[in-house]
């Protein structure tokens, strides 16, 4: 049976108040199509889950963020994020600060179905102070060990870009590193994966080992063949990190004036739109 | 062979992996520490594993800035996060702020509610702190850093359980902890005097009546940072001379 479906009928599924988890991780492999579709939408009031990068600030820019769950928001060759640096001293969003380890356990536990997973990471730091709901445990054991009880960090959505999928929603990573894609996955209720190219089911192993198929059909609820969908993170080995553009973009994320320039050129068309303007604007600086 | 300050702080960096063994070098903090990790490698510490800046593991130190030519492993994110729990990993990560206690923040200045400024987040800071073996690379060690209380302790001093803090290397001095937990001046880099260290850092440093001068680079560690590991001098370009 075919999940293919285009990136307007994935946003069209969603709605404003649901927790959605973005998988790749800084500024790589991020499911950028999706995200930039998701700021064009009306949906608002969302709680966004994410090693975040640009797709944290895009988010935020467009104004869709209620709460952040993070441990971190960078685009990596530039540290800083500046529309998550404005939308927290703003005071626009709200925000979960985890220890990236913490994070990982609180998929673990939601993929899991466990209502937590313990962890000694986060004691003794003011992570613990900044989210009072956090619980600590003792171990039943001789050691009588505290640990932090992370819980489940349960998503209603998740949203991924891999380099390859087949039409059932199995899907593929060529790049050296899986991120927590297929914990994204498993921790949510349904699964949306973006891809760099759909493949015949027979042609996958064509593309890579066996172990490269890390996202099954199971979890996944639609595909979205999205060339270029990832930009302008990295997704190697389909591409690198676009650095020339991605600096165009921090450096309009830091002016107010020119973000409205950047959004009116790059963003407020669809997807198809977006990369012929990225492809324009490359034409011009060549 | 006289040495460069960034060439005395990256012998110090590699002087942080003494000892360790066969466990992972996690030089997150810049050009120095991971330069401080490979030159460790490539003479008196042998075993180290060291990354080319991505997951792979290489199997020969990697200049900076290099791709592993032979790969010896794969340390993708997620292993990463699973070794911090290991404790098979010695991380150098470059804190916003520090104070005494070694307690350290990368997450924001200011009321963390709604900050001033908002830097990275905590990362990784909490668990490695917690869990395995942390140093500290400050490249422009001032009272902007060296704080009397941080606005948010995303990585644990001694004063909160934290579970090795090893040394602090800055561009003017080595730094490590006493037997109460507080930072002291273990050692100036040529050139610095104690004065000097102590007007940078914004809370009461334990001195020594004798400091020592940071050791000075071998020729060898010369040559294998100058024509091997950093022909690029990509070093020179984070510390100030």
């Amino acid at each position: 049976m075919s999940k293919v479906m285009t990136i307007a009928d994935v946003v069209g599924s969603l709605e404003s108040g649901m927790t959605i988890g973005i998988g790749g991780w800084g500024s790589r492999r991020k499911p950028m199509a999706l995200v930039r579709a998701l700021c064009r939408s009306p949906l608002t009031d969302l709680t966004i889950v994410s090693y975040g990068g640009p797709d944290v600030g895009l988010l935020c820019a467009a104004g869709k963020v209620r709460r952040l769950v993070t441990a971190f928001v960078t685009l990596d060759s530039i540290p800083l994020e500046p529309h998550f640096r404005q939308a927290r001293q703003n005071g626009t969003i709200e925000l979960t600060e985890y220890d990236e380890g913490m994070f990982l356990f609180g998929l673990y536990a939601a993929a899991h179905r466990l209502p937590f997973l313990p962890t000694p990471a986060g004691l003794g730091s003011d992570v613990l102070r900044v989210n009072p709901h956090l619980r600590t445990v003792r171990s039943p054991y001789e050691d009588g060990t505290e640990l932090v009880a992370v819980p489940p960090l349960r998503l209603d959505v998740a949203l991924l870009h891999l380099n390859r999928a087949d039409a059932r929603g199995n899907a593929q990573y060529l790049g050296p590193d899986p991120y927590m894609d297929d914990l994204f996955a498993k921790a949510a209720g349904r699964t949306y994966v973006a891809c760099e190219r759909l493949v015949a089911t027979g042609d996958l192993l064509k593309e890579g080992p066996i172990q490269s198929l890390l996202v099954n059909r199971s979890h996944v609820a639609g595909v979205v063949e999205t060339p270029g969908g990832a930009h302008f993170t990295a997704c190697e080995p389909d591409h690198g990190r676009d650095e020339p553009f991605q600096r165009l973009y921090a450096r309009a994320a830091a002016d107010p004036d020119e973000w409205e320039r950047f959004r009116a050129r790059f963003l407020d068309g669809d997807e198809t739109a977006y990369q012929d303007a990225v492809r324009t604007w490359r034409e011009e600086r060549a | 062979m006289s040495a460069t300050r960034a060439e005395v702080c990256a012998v110090a960096c590699a002087e942080l992996f003494r000892g360790d063994g066969e466990i992972v070098a996690a030089a997150v903090a810049g050009f120095v520490p991971m330069l401080g990790a490979r030159l460790a490698r490539a003479t008196f510490e042998p075993d180290l594993l060291t990354t080319d800046g991505g997951p792979a593991l290489s199997a020969e130190p990697v200049p900076l800035g290099g791709r592993a030519e032979t790969v010896e492993g794969w340390l993708p994110f997620r292993d990463h996060l699973w070794l911090v729990l290991n404790g098979r990993r010695h991380v150098v990560m470059g804190p916003s702020q520090i104070d005494a206690s070694g307690n350290t923040n990368i997450s924001c200045v200011g009321p963390w509610e709604r900050p001033a400024r908002q830097l990275l987040g905590s990362r990784g800071g909490p668990g490695n702190t917690r869990l395995s073996t942390t140093s500290y690379w400050v490249p422009r060690h001032s009272t902007r850093v060296f704080t009397e209380a941080v606005d948010f302790v995303s990585g644990v001093g001694h004063d909160r359980g934290a579970h090795e803090i090893r040394a602090v290397v800055t561009n003017l001095a080595v730094l490590d902890f006493g037997g109460d937990g507080r930072m002291r001046l273990r050692s100036v880099h040529p050139g610095v005097g104690v004065d000097d260290v102590v007007a940078a850092t914004g809370f009461a440093l334990g001195v020594p009546d004798e400091v020592p001068e940071t050791r000075a680079p071998t020729a060898e560690e010369l040559r294998v940072i100058r024509d091997v590991l950093d022909p690029g001098g990509l070093r020179e370009r984070e510390v100030p001379a």
